[in-house]
C-alpha cells in the first residue's frame, strides 16, 4: 500500500478515550472519500477494538496505553488498535460470533470489526498485548456491484 | 447519562441520549436494573430516536435486560432508531427477538392490546 498519510494516537486506558478515539479516527479517514456510513462503520469498528482493549487487555485498569495508527493509501485506510495488556491465549475462539468472556457482553465486538470492515487481522499471545488491524477500502460495493450485474 | 423514564403501569419507557458506549455502559445499566428493581415491570420500551451511536458496550447492557424481562415473560422493544443505529441492531441480530415500533404509541398500543385490554388513556391520534 503506497502510503498517503497517516497519524498516531497514544492514551491511556481509560473509557473516555474510545469516544475520542473513534472520531479522532473517522476525522482522519474522511480525508479520503468515503461514505457517511462507511464513517459510521469505521467508528463503531474502532469504538470495539479501543474498548477490547479497555475491557480484556487491561480489564479495565486505567494506566495502560492504547496506541493507534491510521494509515491513509490511495482508496483505503488502515487501523491498527494495540495494547500491552493481557493478551488473548485463543483467538480463534476470541473471534467466533457471541463468545464472551463476560454474560453482560454480546461477544459482538469482532463480528462488528469483521462486518464493518474489509479485513480483519488478530495478532496477540499471553502476556504480550494484541494488534488487531482492519482495512477498509473505498467504495468496494462498486466493484461487487458490477460483478453481480455481470452474473445476471 | 442524559436519559428521561416513564412508567406505564408495567411498562417501563426509556429515552436515553446521545452516544451509547463504554463510557456510559455501567450507569446505563444501573439506572435500568434500579428501576426494574423497583416496580414489577415486565415491559421495556427504548426510545433510541436520540441516540447517535451504539456498539457492543451497550448492546450487552440491552440484552441483559432482554434476558432479564424474558424471565417474567416480558419484552424488550425498540423504538425509532436512527439508520446508523439501526443497522448495528440489525446486525447483532436484535430484531429477531426484540419488537421495533416506528414510536412509542405504537409500541405502547401493541403492548397493551397484546396483554389484553389498557385502562389506562394513552390514545392514538389517529383515533
Amino acid at each position: 500500500m503506497e502510503i498517503i498519510n497517516q497519524m498516531k494516537l497514544e492514551f491511556l486506558s481509560i473509557p473516555a478515550n474510545v469516544a475520542f478515539a473513534r472520531v479522532a479516527v473517522a476525522a482522519f479517514a474522511s480525508q479520503l472519500e468515503f461514505t457517511l456510513n462507511d464513517l459510521e462503520e469505521i467508528k463503531v469498528a474502532v469504538s470495539e477494538a479501543v474498548s477490547n482493549a479497555i475491557i480484556h487487555g487491561y480489564a479495565n485498569s486505567p494506566d495502560g496505553t492504547v496506541r493507534i495508527v491510521a494509515t491513509l493509501g490511495k482508496n483505503s485506510l488502515e487501523v491498527r488498535v494495540e495494547d500491552d495488556g493481557k493478551g488473548i491465549e485463543d483467538i480463534k475462539k476470541a473471534l467466533q460470533p457471541a463468545y464472551s468472556s463476560d454474560p453482560e457482553r454480546t461477544g459482538l465486538g469482532f463480528v462488528f470489526m469483521q462486518s464493518f470492515m474489509e479485513s480483519l487481522r488478530v495478532d496477540s499471545a499471553p502476556g504480550e498485548g494484541t494488534r488487531v488491524s482492519m482495512v477498509k477500502t473505498v467504495n468496494p460495493s462498486l466493484s461487487s456491484t458490477s460483478y453481480t450485474q455481470l452474473e445476471h | 447519562m442524559e436519559l428521561d423514564l416513564e412508567i406505564k403501569q408495567d411498562t417501563l419507557l426509556v429515552r436515553p441520549k446521545g452516544e451509547l458506549d463504554l463510557v456510559v455502559a455501567d450507569e446505563f445499566r444501573t439506572i435500568l436494573e434500579n428501576a426494574l428493581d423497583n416496580r414489577p415491570i415486565n415491559f421495556l420500551v427504548l426510545n433510541l430516536s436520540q441516540v447517535s451511536f451504539i456498539d457492543s458496550s451497550c448492546l450487552g447492557v440491552i440484552l441483559g435486560r432482554y434476558k432479564r424481562l424474558a424471565q417474567v415473560n416480558g419484552r424488550v422493544s425498540l423504538v425509532s432508531a436512527q439508520p446508523q443505529v439501526r443497522r448495528v441492531l440489525e446486525m447483532s441480530g436484535f430484531f429477531r427477538i426484540m419488537r421495533e415500533y416506528s414510536g412509542e404509541e405504537e409500541a405502547l398500543n401493541y403492548i397493551f392490546g397484546y396483554r389484553g385490554g389498557y385502562d389506562g388513556n394513552y390514545q392514538s391520534n389517529e383515533a
